[in-house]
């Protein structure tokens, strides 16, 4: 049992990973996460259920992570009063999230002190909440504006400086309020939730199949990464395991993806340094990857590639070969990259002590995925929580403790080498078969499942619960950018304003992945 | 003494250098930016893209703030007419035009100046945090630079005698070649501030996207259609003069004289190779090196002002 609390009573899921699910009373919750938190444990996602048909109360599920793996709270709240007690003082990445299921479902946390709208941004009317089964999408629309008090700097000299949502650049959008004095960052805060689109709404009138599609598309860049966790959560409902060719497969998949988004940020990272010429170099790498991927498997970011029950592409030995050959050429070609960042002094320069997260600070913070590894934040699912394929991998996890840009950089580069590893070892591995792919078409009654997938950017979390008729009634993607978002508005503080593109880019993290 | 019909020469070969430098500056931004994407294993968009871009914005209808005020409006042609202005002054394609007897190269500056206190009051003028964050930078940038850019044309005043560009000119490109140890320090010198002024790595990027990173392109944000055209392609021009103000200074041999009509085709080759070359260089530079912190700008800039002043310390102590 990884919790012992009186109140809990835990039931092991048949999953991929570690986990395990229970319930427990609003009043025990703090207890608990308390528990987890003095364990050295972390909160992975926080979301809520309206579970009022079938059991006349909202559900609350909390999904904590220590060493020995996943646990999932789930805190009925009454269907009139639906409270909970808060729990960002423990973990404080809860409070976005609070502020999010607040947003969705209505539900709250008591003594929770930012009651601003986090998603909601006035598309539908503050008195109503789209993730409740009796929300009526046609009658809700409003163009009432939200009022969303910045917090203010006061003294001589200071002012702000807002910048977004809509940026100079083709980026997602999202507005950041910066109060500084000369060009030193005294603080920043984020404002994030243009990109809501429903998701989470639109799953619920889906197919298992239909929602793969979706799951793949929450956050393009990691879209491998999504579909997988969304296929772990339906393969753990309906107690299926994929065939080992499968998961050999899978792992391929993501470890290509994890190679294009790193071999892409190195290259911005140059480019925001005015390195064009790193940018121009890493992109070529990244471009030869994406077209490795449309010729082998018949999309450049590999969407729609996994599937619930399994994948449907394969690889035959002149793949294999292509592969190989790929793996050789970036192996060689990024290593003489890597010595021309190494030795560049404007470019360290730049990097070296520029937004830097203390370990301390990441770990009371929750940062999480590689900008947390680049903390010190020994947390890697490949590693910890080695799900098939990866318990036979023995993957080697890149952590650094200096916390800053240069160290973020380190670690991508570390990554992508330890990927180009996996890669070829996977090669081996692999048997080619001309298996039909075994799909997954439905799911038992009132199941539960969660996957867990170590993305480039960090875990990856889908939980899916089902309704009576085994038909999907809440999915929940979870993305990392939810704990490392807070975490960029402390690595500017003390910065100057032009290095906030830079620390920026080197946590990279995602907008649509968490506005849903 | 000058005749009416050296007089007629002179305008003549005046007009022709206005024209020529108008119409060959975004050719010259188009060069630095292909040699760039040469280097940088892309293709590039090909030499006349910045002429392209000047036809997209002026055919684009402008859209301007409402609370811009009339110097808003004003500013692109004041800083079009500085830069066309500077260009007509530095002997390009020969020595004595009729422009260069009105300024010297105090006044040289004093133009640089005023096109930048216009451009600084407009970005200021909207009023947007963007427009003030890259006026400040801007000021801090060139109130450095500016006394490192005088000192190395004082430099070169002292060796001709004079503050006057054809003067100054005319010295160098007439001496046998030379040496000068003072000169060569100017010219370190005078690269520092090229880079500086016209905006280019490291101390400022002109391609990016990003917009609190900005000096230049933060200032003209706001500007659309013709007016960002003319902002456009009067930093081609800036970077024009510069560039010339640098052959002037530094490689002159080969400039015509008014009135050698059989010199000028060669001047005009000439001046073709020297820009190209000088734009490959700075293509180079730009490449090898990346954008510094802001803050190690007034170093960077230091060292320009400082090797200036040692060059004019070597003119006293060697005369030469």
């Amino acid at each position: 049992m990884p919790i012992k609390h009186p109140g809990l009573n835990l039931k092991r899921l048949t999953d991929a990973v570690p986990a395990w699910a229970g319930e427990v009373a609003p009043h025990a919750l703090p207890e608990i996460c308390q528990q987890v938190r003095d364990g050295g444990g972390r909160l992975v996602a926080l979301w809520g259920c309206d579970a009022r048909e079938q059991r006349g109360w909202f559900m609350l599920h909390v999904a904590l992570m220590n060493e020995s793996g996943l646990v999932c709270l789930g805190v009925p709240l009454p269907a009139h009063h639906p409270e909970y007690p808060d729990i960002s003082h423990i973990f404080p990445a809860a409070g976005r999230m609070q502020r999010a299921a607040y947003d969705l479902l209505g539900i709250y946390a008591q003594e929770g002190h930012d009651h601003r709208k986090w998603l909601r941004h006035g598309a539908w009317h503050s008195g109503s909440f789209p993730l409740r089964k009796d929300f009526d999408a046609t009658a809700s629309r409003t163009a009432e504006a939200d009022a969303y008090p910045f917090v203010q700097v006061e003294g001589q000299g200071v002012h702000e400086i807002p910048v977004g949502p809509v940026h100079a650049g083709i980026i997602e959008p999202g507005h950041f309020r910066f109060s500084i004095i000369g060009e030193r960052v005294l603080r920043l805060e984020e404002r994030l939730g243009y990109v809501h689109k429903g998701i989470e709404k639109r799953f619920e009138s889906m197919s298992l199949q239909q929602g793969a599609k979706l799951a793949g598309r929450v956050s393009g860049d990691s879209t491998v990464a999504y579909a997988w966790a969304y296929a772990m959560a339906a393969e753990s409902i309906a107690g299926v395991t994929p065939s080992s060719r499968t998961l050999w497969l899978r792992a391929l998949l993501l470890e290509r993806e994890r190679v294009a988004n790193h071999l892409g940020d190195l290259g911005y990272l140059g480019n925001d340094v005015a390195l064009s010429f790193g940018f121009a170099q890493f992109w070529i790498l990244k471009e030869q990857v994406l077209r490795n991927n449309a010729a082998l498997f018949g999309h450049r970011y590999l969407m729609d590639r996994i599937v619930p029950g399994g994948v449907t592409v394969n690889l035959d030995a002149a793949g294999k070969r292509v592969i190989e050959e790929e793996c050789a050429m970036l192996e060689r070609e990024v290593r003489i990259l890597r010595n021309i960042y190494d030795e560049h002094a404007g470019v360290q320069d730049r990097f070296i002590g520029t937004g830097r997260v203390e370990p301390r600070l990441a770990a009371q913070l929750g940062l999480c995925g590689m900008a947390g590894r680049a903390s010190a934040q020994a947390w890697d699912a490949r590693v910890q929580f080695a799900c098939a394929p990866y318990d036979k991998l023995d993957v080697k996890m890149a952590t650094y403790r200096n916390g800053d840009v240069a160290a973020r950089v380190i670690v991508r580069f570390d990554e992508l080498f330890e990927s180009l590893r996996l890669q070829r070892e996977i090669m081996v591995n692999l048997i080619h078969d001309k298996e039909a792919p075994a799909l997954l078409e439905t799911l038992p009654a009132n199941g539960f499942g969660i996957g867990l997938v170590e993305g480039w950017r960090g875990e990856v979390m889908v939980a899916i619960h089902t309704d009576a008729e085994g038909k999907l009634a809440r999915v929940h993607p979870h993305d990392p950018s939810w704990q490392n978002w807070p975490l960029l508005e402390h690595a500017v503080i003390d910065n100057i304003v032009p290095d906030f593109p830079l620390i920026n880019k080197s946590f990279n993290l995602s907008y649509t992945g968490q506005d849903l | 003494m000058m005749t009416d019909y050296d007089l007629l020469f002179a305008i003549l070969f005046q007009l022709a250098q206005l024209l020529l430098v108008v119409l060959l500056a975004p050719l010259l931004t188009g060069w630095v930016n292909q040699c760039q994407a040469w280097l940088q294993n892309r293709s590039g968009a090909g030499v006349l893209q910045p002429y392209r871009v000047l036809r997209k914005l002026f055919h684009k209808d402008a859209v301007i703030a409402h609370n811009a005020s009339p110097l808003f409006r004003v500013t692109p042609y004041i800083v079009f007419g500085c830069m066309w202005l500077a260009a007509a002054i530095i002997p390009i394609i020969a020595v004595d035009l009729p422009f260069s007897q009105a300024a010297d190269v105090i006044a040289l500056v004093g133009v640089f100046a005023l096109a930048r206190v216009f451009i600084s009051l407009a970005a200021m003028d909207i009023g947007t945090a963007f427009g003030s964050l890259g006026a400040r930078r801007e000021m801090l940038v060139s109130f450095l630079a500016e006394p490192a850019l005088l000192m190395v044309l004082f430099t070169a005043s002292m060796i001709s005698h004079s503050t006057q560009l054809p003067r100054i000119v005319d010295t160098l490109a007439h001496h046998q070649f030379v040496l000068y140890p003072s000169l060569a320090f100017a010219a370190l010198a005078f690269v520092i501030v090229l880079l500086a002024e016209n905006a280019r790595i490291p101390v400022d990027n002109p391609s990016t996207h990003l917009e609190l990173t900005m000096i230049h392109e933060a200032m003209i944000l706001e500007y659309s259609a013709r007016h960002l055209a003319l902002i456009e392609w009067a930093s081609s021009l800036k970077l024009f003069a510069y560039i010339s103000i640098g052959i002037a200074l530094f490689i002159p041999h080969g400039i015509a004289e008014v009135g050698n009509w059989a010199g000028l085709p060669l001047a005009i080759a000439l001046l073709l190779l020297k820009l190209m070359l000088a734009g490959a260089a700075l293509a180079v530079l730009e490449t090898v090196m990346a954008k510094m912190r802001i803050f190690r700008a007034p170093e960077f800039l230091g060292t320009a002002f400082l090797l200036a002043v040692l060059g004019l310390l070597i003119h006293f102590l060697l005369g030469a």
